[in-house]
């Protein structure tokens, strides 16, 4: 904790302070003092000059973070707002195009949870989408990195820690609160503040531990001031060594200097910082590695060798079918098949003429008859639609139905709802009020039974278990309660299963295992489900049944998976797949902030809230109201942040529709 | 002529208004308050998001459905309802006494007072050219209005209909209104006094706005 209050002194090194002695040279972009979109984001262009030999070099860079100030109002903490986060990815891309690499500073204590347009969350998953795939290395250094807000410009190749700083998925502050279940009026005890902060394991050496920074960089021992030029001459040093590391790990000329990198303490060459194409797709691909590789000791897989073996062998097998089918064979049966349709076309436009010609000639002959087809049509019963009827294996009754009582729906006094009867409601209705449409919760169960074609679901990699990474005091305790109760093994349920016949991998994020919280077991399994689904060629479907974020009790790990996930869905985005996002009940932080919030196409059953930060985070950390229907659907559609909003009963045929209307080409399940 | 110094008076001697609350359909009534004299306080928030105290449960087919303190003020009168008792939907179940606030009572007299001329339709409302020049000249207690007077433009889908004034002749008091928000229908626009008695009106008013005592 006293890190943390180190950190947050108003005497603390701040990014102003490194801009001008860390860098020989720069121009703040966008920005004088608090006349900016937003003054907690700085953006800048620097310039390094290093001799080497008797050459000077001028290297360019693009610096961006977050700005604390020494106590000034206006840059809010460095909490920065969604325009500044946009502010940050619009220059991001202006480096990619200029082929710098970019510094990134973390400076923040957490992102300022406003659902503006385009949103918070929005705006950060935005942002760790596009850096997932940035074709520029980037340097982050974090001083206080607190949860989304630091992930926004934090997807890094190399990631250095100053060593009074902390990096964590909440500050010790929130995390009692949520652990101590207090309120604005009940704060939480200093001991729970002090012990949370010990247990999420937030300090710079903590993290170098589990592998989640690079390394450390010392700074003086009541942390870095502005006038501590030693440090700035050391953090100089790790900028540079980091940005020649990046570019040589991709480079091919670069034996020597790779040598002198690794074994001199200040080496003396020169690394020119732009990159080639191929070297540019190493450089996404070394980073996909190396996120890819993070937090694998974080869960348990309980699987047997036999079956490893197995799953490898199947996984195995199915690349080498993807690459034979769609790669090999299937790049010559495209040029064919296109081939052959233009032959087709050209074929057809010209005996359609002829035909025609002739046809009218034939018709006018005594005797033919006329065609009454448009007559058939209009006079024959039509028949049902195959796979329409119903199907007796798909009967799932809801335990809310099994209960003699009435409910009330929450619209009721607005919309003159009568009250509606649980068996009716849950049984009948499909949990949605026959007044107003209000949907009440429904369990998962309702879902796979009533979405998927019966008998379609095979479930995969169910051994992966959530643990206790942290050995967080209770957490063990409450994730077995949690196993106990809903049969699984961690909140994400990833499975294969058809919707009327169309073959999709689902990771599914279920609410009633601890509120549907992501940690590292549930990552490892999105990330699965998204290279299945890449392998396979399916449509890969999230479906997120709830959830309240980043499991906080899990720390970095947890948070680590916001990148992870994001740069395995924008993988498999890349390869032409398709990711649909479906929300139901209420979606907030994290995810939502990373890799749901990414996918082009989400959507929301009615009634579903959708947001960056509760109502009363956002009271606590901004002390604006914000008035009750604020992270309705509605509200995330007329924002943007969604792109439809489906009722429960419609959602299997919606669904299908979508698969149907946005399956692109490269989609093969047609 | 309305006698406005002796409303007050009257107001004066009952300064609150009583609430019977009544049981909304029928059920099993179980009651959260069972103390008279306990205070109550009305729905908060800046949307009224937040409910009043919670006074009782009306249980009705395993539904428990909250009924909750309209207003703030303090539970007078428990009528004859035992506990867990059926009752049957209007049946009267406490009393609450709610002390005006100064806002209350100016409403209140200035209801009586005034003649409220209300919104015809929905849509924004605006004055003509001429009074509004006057009214940001003179001030607004300047109009005076007599039957058929055109006072009000109405715009709504880029349609601008001329409103004339109904009702007696007097000077517009004071408006409700604002030019850029939409006023729904049957809601007051302004209200209109005639000349004489806009002296005591506004005495009236003034000594509530320096002497009323609002109580809790």
């Amino acid at each position: 904790m006293d890190k943390v209050r180190i950190v947050r002194h108003p005497q603390r090194v701040c990014l102003k302070d490194i801009l001008e002695n860390v860098y020989d040279n720069y121009t703040e972009i966008g920005g004088q003092g608090e006349y900016s979109i937003d003054p907690s984001m700085i953006i800048a262009r620097a310039y390094i000059t290093r001799n080497v030999g008797k050459k000077t070099y001028k290297q360019p860079v693009m610096v961006i973070g977050q700005e604390k100030g020494h106590g000034e109002e206006f840059r809010n903490g460095g909490s920065v707002k969604p325009w500044g986060n946009a502010k940050a990815l619009e220059y991001m891309k202006v480096a990619e195009t200029e082929n710098i690499p970019i510094h990134s500073y973390i400076f923040t204590p957490g992102s300022y949870p406003v659902e503006d347009y385009p949103g918070a969350a929005q705006q950060i998953a935005r942002n760790i989408y596009a850096m997932a795939g940035i074709k520029v290395p980037v340097v982050a250094v974090i001083s206080e990195g607190g949860s989304g807000g630091a992930e926004a410009i934090g997807l890094a190749d190399t990631r250095i820690m100053l060593s009074h700083g902390y990096y964590s998925v909440i500050s010790p502050e929130g995390a009692a609160a949520i652990e101590g279940r207090s309120s604005a009026s009940r704060k939480a005890s200093g001991k729970l503040v002090e012990n949370c902060a010990r247990q999420l394991k937030i300090t710079a050496r903590d993290n170098l531990e589990m592998g989640y920074v690079d390394r450390i960089v010392q700074e003086p021992p009541l942390g870095a001031r502005p006038d501590h030029f030693e440090f700035y001459r050391k953090l100089r040093q790790e900028v540079i060594l980091a940005t020649d590391e990046i570019i040589l790990s991709i480079r091919g000329v670069k034996l020597f200097r790779a040598i002198a990198l690794r074994k001199l303490n200040n080496p003396k060459i020169y690394v020119r910082w732009s990159l080639s194409t191929k070297s540019k797709e190493r450089l996404v691909w070394r980073r996909y590695q190396k996120y890819r590789g993070l937090s694998r000791w974080a869960f348990e897989d309980s699987s047997t060798g036999f079956q490893r073996f197995k799953n490898f062998a199947l996984e195995t097998g199915w690349s080498i079918y993807s690459f034979l089918r769609y790669e090999f064979f299937g790049r010559h049966q495209r040029a064919i098949t296109h081939l052959a349709e233009d032959v087709q076309g050209e074929v057809h436009a010209l005996m359609d003429r002829v035909t025609h010609r002739f046809s009218s000639l034939f018709k006018k002959l005594p005797g033919v008859k006329k065609d009454r087809e448009d007559v058939c049509q209009l006079t024959t019963l039509s028949t049902w639609e195959a796979g329409m009827s119903w199907n007796e294996h798909c009967r799932y009754v809801s335990p809310q139905a099994n209960q003699d009582k009435t409910l009330t729906c929450p619209n009721s006094r607005k919309s003159n709802c009568l009250d509606l009867w649980a068996p009716d409601l849950f049984g009948d209705f499909a949990g949605v009020c026959s007044h107003c449409g209000h949907h009440f919760p429904m369990e998962y169960e309702w879902y796979l039974f009533n979405i998927f074609d019966s008998r379609s679901i095979r479930e995969f990699n169910a051994p992966i278990e959530a643990s206790n990474p942290l050995e967080f005091d209770g957490l063990t305790h409450k994730l077995d309660k949690a196993k106990k109760q809903t049969g699984h093994k961690s909140a994400c349920m990833t499975f294969e299963a058809k919707i009327k016949g169309i073959q999709v991998v689902v990771a599914m994020l279920l609410a009633r295992f601890r509120g549907g919280s992501v940690g590292a077991a549930e990552g490892e399994k999105f990330i699965r489900a998204a290279e299945q689904a890449r392998r396979k060629h399916m449509p890969f479907l999230a479906y997120v049944h709830g959830t309240a974020g980043i499991r906080i009790q899990e720390g970095t790990n947890g948070l680590l998976q916001m990148p992870r996930c994001t740069l395995s869905v924008r993988r498999y985005l890349e390869s032409g797949g398709l990711y649909l996002v479906v929300y139901d009940t209420n979606s907030y932080a994290g995810p939502l902030a990373s890799f749901l919030g990414c996918s082009p196409y989400q959507f929301a059953i009615r009634s579903a809230n959708i947001g960056f930060a509760g109502p009363g985070v956002i009271r606590e950390t901004t002390g604006l109201d914000i008035p009750p229907n604020y992270h309705k659907s509605f509200q995330a559609l007329s924002r943007g942040h969604i792109q439809g909003i489906w009722d429960r009963r419609e959602i299997r045929n919606n669904l299908h529709h979508a698969l149907m209307t946005m399956g692109g080409e490269f989609l093969y399940y047609r | 002529m309305i006698d406005t110094i002796s409303i007050l008076n009257e107001i004066k001697q009952a300064p609150y208004k009583e609430i019977t609350i009544s049981a909304p359909h029928s059920g099993r009534i179980e009651f959260a308050v069972d103390q008279i004299g306990t205070r109550v306080k009305g729905a908060s928030g800046t949307w009224f998001e937040r409910p009043g105290t919670l006074l009782a449960r009306l249980v009705r087919e395993g539904n428990p459905k909250p009924v909750y303190a309209p207003e703030n003020g303090e539970v007078v009168k428990f009528h004859d309802v035992n506990d867990r008792e059926f009752v049957q939907a209007g049946t009267p179940l406490m009393t609450i006494r709610h002390f005006l606030t100064k806002q209350e009572v100016m409403d209140i007299i200035l209801k009586k007072a005034l003649h409220l001329f209300n919104a015809p339709e929905k849509g924004r409302y605006y004055f003509v050219a001429e009074i509004d020049a006057k009214i940001k000249s003179q001030g607004l207690r300047s109009v005076s209005v007599k039957e058929g007077d055109e006072v009000l433009i109405l715009s709504r889908m880029k349609r601008e209909t001329t409103i004339p004034y109904h009702g007696p002749q007097g000077i517009i008091y004071t408006s409700y209104f604002n030019s850029n928000e939409s006023v729904e229908m049957g809601a007051p626009l302004f209200g209109v006094c005639p000349e004489d008695q806009v002296k005591d009106i506004k005495a009236v008013i003034d000594k509530i706005q320096s002497g009323w005592e609002e109580q809790e």
